[in-house]
């Protein structure tokens, strides 16, 4: 941690005084093709890039982490509140002295902020009204005011150059000099705090009321997290707007809780993402004139939201599709061998092989599905097929496999029928199902419940341990008690 | 200071959006006992826990914890929330959420050492919940989920607990687990007080009994308490009128 610390440090160490460079001319990327200009994009060349792009960067990183704890504190929906309660603070700011003066802004809209929550925190003491009514109310009344304000401004005479309606949507062009500097040190703050009191965010985000038991001024830290808040979305404001910088906090670490489930790596992860959507949207509003900035990184934002969404190693759909593929393709093999079972047990265990078709009507479907079935049973090394292809011998592991499915099957029929007296026409379709997930463990636990019963409900023997440890080319099931307890 | 009871509450009244839920509570705990706080569902058994920690505002009276006020023994109380308090899905894991314990024993700004993560580690080990230490929290049941928060009061290293219905939901070899840990804690001087909802298990668990409804029906040995006419007052309807005078006062304050 110490380490990270410094490496913050380090890096507004680096970053500020580079920022004096001038500004030329904006936006003249257009002439050039794509790759030139994404190279002289990201190698800050161009001094009027340079504030975008850093500026862009800077806001990623702070919307990030104080996204990560507004996600897992469920407060997404204060951040929107937050950052539509701003834009009368940001009129208001403008007013002052006429300029779009950062520190001005940033003051007036911190203090609109803080007085969103306030009423926030009033409406929902004071009366009947929940949270999200309170919420509601105080945003949009707040962004009427700041857009009749704005509008106003825009009629003043120097209005119209003032450039304060990109506020509402965002133009990463138009940040300058002293907005970066001011990005910078808000920056630079949420990051040393968060470092600082990383154990009191997380304890406070995870369990208050522990918190408070321990001791923990446990208000004291949630106004401080949204105060940081107030200011993260603030320094965002002029490059993503009014409009979409909540998604800038929510989307970023949203994609990161799908990727991770430790509070330190969905920080840093947020962190990273916010700092891709933020310069690759930042980017993107270069490439032609007049490309709002806000809705590009959003955008950008949610392409890494749908990435994760989609491919994520654990949550993602297609880890959980292919393990429910997987899944249905182990529980088809399983049913496979249990017919095979069956097949030899309604002959007595006499001869090995099982032919396709004794296989196909045992499990009631065609030859060529039996075929295939064989195939599957194969690959995995459970059964072997005759050289005609037309009959199927088990491996010992497929006879194993074989008899723990059947073994399963028919002690939870007698479990439901004895401990749970359940009918005995009506335990087989749960055993159909429950066949599969039955653990070693468990299965022990249940013979021994059921005294090592060698018999199902059905008056079919179950097979024991003695078979399971036959392998292949089974003559008939053990005789007398089956069941690991006595055969061990 | 050894002399003085772990939890001594004088004449307490606590008020919920100011309708009185617990009526002046006189109460000396003695210490190394373990106490089951039982009675009917609105009773303000988890009110009493959390008013007695200096969780929630109390209307009147005082609370003292090894003599001195609340606030300054916070150190010395252990605390198990109701499991269903928190988010399970929380990007935390098993030994983050143990660690927690120990951070009152920090105090702000400083980070757990070696020393706070083996105190962890052996609480974890108590509760058999060692081998998940690395789990996300969400993976575990209900049981093994108790025992994560039972863990992390173990890890608080305190002298006198509070447990908001430890058994709630959870299996039957958890529930064997927990008694077993209760009765170890007593024996080395721990004092207990514990929020519980089931009667029969409530005799053979505890030492001690407090009969609760909105105040202090009894308190006492449980083979004292226990009997007929106590319980049939704690959870019989003879309080409806002051619960409707609780109202009353409600609506005019």
């Amino acid at each position: 941690m110490k380490r990270g610390l410094q490496l913050a440090l380090l890096f507004f160490g680096i970053a500020l005084p580079a920022l004096t460079g001038h500004a030329a001319r904006i936006g003249d990327l257009s002439e050039t093709n794509i790759a030139e200009q994404a190279l002289r994009f990201f190698t800050f060349q161009d001094p009027a890039v340079r504030y975008a792009l850093l500026g862009s960067i800077l806001l990623g990183i702070t919307c990030g982490l104080l996204g990560g704890f507004i996600v897992v504190r469920k407060m997404a929906l204060v951040g929107d509140a937050l950052s539509h309660a701003v834009l009368p603070g940001v009129a208001l700011g403008f007013l002052w002295n006429m300029s779009k003066d950062p520190l001005a802004i940033f003051i007036g809209a911190v203090l609109a902020g803080l007085l969103g929550a306030a009423a926030v925190h009033l409406i929902k003491h004071t009366t009947r009204l929940k949270e999200d009514t309170a919420l509601g109310l105080v945003l949009a009344s707040f962004f009427a005011v700041g857009i009749c304000l704005v509008t106003m401004i825009q009629r003043l005479p120097t209005g119209n150059k003032s450039g304060i309606d990109k506020f509402l949507f965002g133009q990463a062009a138009a940040i300058g000099a002293g907005d970066v500097q001011l990005m910078a040190v808000v920056t630079g703050l949420a990051v040393l705090v968060i470092l600082l009191f990383y154990k009191e965010f997380l304890l406070t985000s995870f369990d208050a009321g522990f918190a408070r038991a321990a001791g923990f001024p446990v208000q004291a830290i949630h106004y401080t997290l949204m105060l940081l808040l107030a200011f993260a979305i603030v320094i965002a404001l002029q490059a993503v707007g009014v409009v979409l910088v909540s998604a800038m906090l929510i989307t970023p670490a949203a994609a990161a809780y799908l990727l991770t489930d430790r509070m330190h790596r969905l920080l840093a992860l947020a962190a990273i993402f916010g700092l891709f959507a933020g310069a690759l949207g930042a980017f993107l509003s270069f490439l032609r004139p007049n490309l709002p900035t806000g809705p590009l990184m959003v955008l950008a934002a949610t392409t890494i939201f749908v990435l994760a969404f989609l491919f994520g190693p654990r949550h993602g759909v297609l880890a959980r599709w292919w393990r429910q593929r997987s899944s249905a393709a182990r529980i088809q093999r399983e049913n496979t061998l249990k017919a095979v079972y069956h097949v030899l047990e309604a002959r007595e265990f006499k001869g090995e092989g099982v032919s396709l078709r004794e296989l196909a009507e045992r499990r009631r479907e065609t030859v060529k599905d039996a075929r295939q079935q064989a195939g599957e049973l194969r690959r995995h090394d459970f059964a072997s097929l005759q050289e005609d292809g037309n009959a199927i011998y088990l491996t010992p592991e497929g006879w194993q496999r074989a008899c723990a499915i059947v073994r399963n099957h028919r002690l939870w029929e007698l479990y439901l029928t004895n401990a749970a007296h359940i009918a005995a026409d009506h335990v087989h379709e749960d055993a159909e199902k429950i066949e599969h997930v039955l653990g070693e463990e468990v299965v022990r636990l249940i013979e021994k419940r059921l005294n090592y019963a060698t018999r199902d409900p059905h008056g079919r023997s179950i097979p024991g341990l003695a078979d399971l440890r036959r392998g292949a080319s089974p003559e008939s099931p053990a005789s007398g008690p089956t069941g690991y307890g006595r055969s061990a | 200071m050894t002399d003085a009871p772990p939890l001594e509450i004088h004449d307490l009244t606590v008020a919920y959006h100011k309708k009185p839920v617990l009526w002046g509570i006189d109460l000396v705990v003695p210490r190394g006992k373990l106490v089951g706080i039982v009675g009917p569902n609105g009773a303000g058994k988890s009110t009493l826990i959390k008013a007695a920690m200096g969780l929630m505002p109390i209307s009147s009276g005082w609370v003292k914890v090894f003599g001195e006020p609340v606030k300054k023994n916070l150190t010395r109380i252990g605390y198990v929330p109701q499991r269903e308090s928190v988010d399970w899905d929380f990007p935390v894991s098993v030994m983050d959420v143990v660690l927690m314990g120990r951070y009152g024993h920090l105090g702000l700004l400083r980070r757990p050492s070696k020393q706070d993560r083996d105190i962890a580690r052996e609480s974890l080990d108590k509760v058999k919940m060692l081998p998940y230490a690395n789990r996300q929290i969400s993976n575990l049941s209900g049981g093994q989920q108790q025992r994560v928060f039972l863990a992390r009061a173990l890890a608080q290293e305190s002298d006198l607990y509070f447990m908001d219905e430890p058994f709630a939901g959870v299996d039957a070899a958890t529930e064997a687990a927990i008694v077993e840990l209760l009765h170890e804690l007593k024996a080395r001087g721990k004092t207990l007080m514990i929020v519980h909802h089931d009667l029969p298990t409530a005799r053979s668990y505890f030492d001690m009994l407090l009969l609760l409804n909105m105040r202090v029906v009894a308190f006492g040995p449980t083979n004292e308490v226990f009997t007929h006419d106590l319980l049939q007052s704690t959870y019989g309807g003879r309080l409806t009128i002051l619960s409707e005078v609780a109202e009353a006062v409600r609506e005019k304050g």
